[in-house]
């Protein structure tokens, strides 16, 4: 079972400059973060806090649907589902 | 709000659009919108507002013009560098449009005049560049009634969305915790590329217009997300929630963590006592963690590269009990490396101040600067 992550601008030093990933996962989007941060350490600093909850400053969409209006981290992925991951950015620029 | 003959001819192509026509060019011309921030968004935000007719335009920003604005921020010119801002832009903008109103406030947006002065607006446009900024701008939109056209840049990425209209959901909707003080790098830090602006800016512009107008899809409830690398846009659901109450405006730095990063925790030792560590040949080392490509541009002889993003990894190479000063462009990036060593047990670990450019600013002239 495949979900494709989408890695936004910041994050992709941390992924070896991926835009997008492909992740085997069977079940909940917490299996597959966990996952993810398994396979690249970096990411555990901007995708979880020092209670090892999923940081606010970071979104996550199942598909177009943010995880607050699904099951959290707790929400099932399917197959062929995307997961995109969008922190929080301010530039304006100065 | 009647057209002169003059503003006929000029708004012709407005005019000839059913869903703007007269009765739309005069709504516009009669309309009051106010931009924060004249920088990379508010430029050529401000220049399609001038030239669309917006009757009544504010400005707020207390920078002044920098050579390394150049590159993005398009109503500056190179005989710019060192005026402020808002000046130049009020002078460009009524030079492309003579029969609009600039008013032009050259001081940072605070909570003691975030509302008086939104209140005066029918619609905020956000262009500013830090969290503690953005939410000042959210909290006050949600108190004074007022739309918040939302634009936010990053390297090659840009997000745009109208916030507040009609009721619809906020900027607390989206995000309810800024992320915490260093972990994310500034444009300034980071960099951006230099069309990005103009693209993010422009779709702002366009959600403006469409407000004053009520015409078309306005992006409310959705977040629109620009990947300019791949040419992409994608958008995802945005809704209203109610797990935070707006009631008033709060001190945005201490909320953003600014407050502790610029004071307490971190050490620091300026560039002239640096200076004076080297000179006196004290027994230290000096980390660089910018990343390769900012080293290339300009390094400080006898510093040791390690970008932030490898320190973590690179920590058991280095000797806990050593002395040690980390620098990176500015002293961002290089607060975080320190509170990291710290945490991972190293003693004696200082910030460098104001980072290369300073040392480039009060030491080695001869340094490039970027």
């Amino acid at each position: 079972m495949s979900i494709t992550v989408f890695i936004p601008t910041p994050l992709r030093p941390s992924v070896d400059g991926k835009t997008e990933l492909t992740i085997d996962n069977q079940g909940t989007l917490k299996s597959l973060i966990v996952t993810l941060v398994e396979t690249y350490p970096k990411l555990s600093l901007y995708l979880i806090d020092d209670q090892g909850n999923l940081r606010k400053f970071v979104n996550f969409y199942v598909n177009d649907t943010d995880i607050r209006d699904l099951q959290g981290d707790q929400t099932t992925l399917n197959d062929g589902d995307s997961l995109s991951i969008v922190p929080a950015i301010a530039g304006g620029c100065r | 709000m009647s057209l002169s003959q003059s503003e006929l001819q000029r708004y012709s192509r407005h005019l000839i659009l059913p869903e703007v026509g007269k009765s739309g060019q005069e709504k516009l011309k009669a309309s009051k919108v106010l931009v924060v921030g004249a920088g990379g968004l508010g430029c050529p935000l401000l220049t399609y507002l001038a030239a669309a007719g917006i009757g009544t335009i504010g400005i707020i920003d207390f920078d002044v013009v920098d050579e390394s604005n150049l590159q993005r921020q398009v109503l500056y010119s190179t005989s710019d560098v060192g005026k402020p801002k808002v000046d130049v832009a009020k002078r460009k903008l009524l030079d492309l449009n003579p029969h609009i109103q600039v008013n032009t406030y050259q001081e940072p947006l605070t909570s003691d005049n975030a509302i008086d002065l939104f209140s005066q607006y029918d619609v905020v446009a956000d262009g500013t560049d830090n969290f503690a900024t953005r939410y000042l701008v959210n909290d006050a939109c949600v108190l004074a009634g007022k739309p918040n056209v939302y634009g936010s840049i990053f390297r090659f990425e840009g997000q745009l969305t109208v916030f507040n209209y009609k009721g619809g959901p906020n900027y607390r909707c989206l995000y309810q915790e800024p992320p915490p003080p260093g972990l994310v790098p500034s444009c300034a830090e980071g960099g951006v590329l230099g069309v990005l602006p103009g693209v993010v800016a422009t779709l702002q512009a366009n959600e403006v217009i469409k407000v004053l107008l009520d015409m078309g899809n306005i992006a409310s409830g959705k977040l629109i997300l620009f990947d300019a690398l791949n040419l992409k846009f994608r958008e995802v659901i945005v809704k209203k929630r109610n797990d935070y109450d707006i009631n008033s405006l709060i001190d945005y730095n201490q909320f953003c963590g600014v407050d502790t990063m610029n004071n307490n925790t971190i050490d620091e030792l300026s560039v002239f006592d640096l200076k004076n560590k080297i000179d006196a040949k004290e027994d230290f080392d000096l980390i660089d963690v910018r990343e390769p490509h900012e080293y290339e541009i300009c390094s400080i002889a006898s510093s040791r590269l390690i970008p932030l993003g490898a320190l973590e990894d690179s920590l058991s190479d280095l000797d806990k009990n050593r002395s040690y000063v980390i620098h990176c462009k500015s002293g961002a990036r290089s607060a975080r490396a320190v509170a990291l060593m710290q945490e991972k047990g190293f003693k004696n670990v200082l910030n460098l101040a104001g980072g290369i450019l300073a040392w480039a600013d009060d030491i080695d002239t001869s340094l490039n600067k970027y």
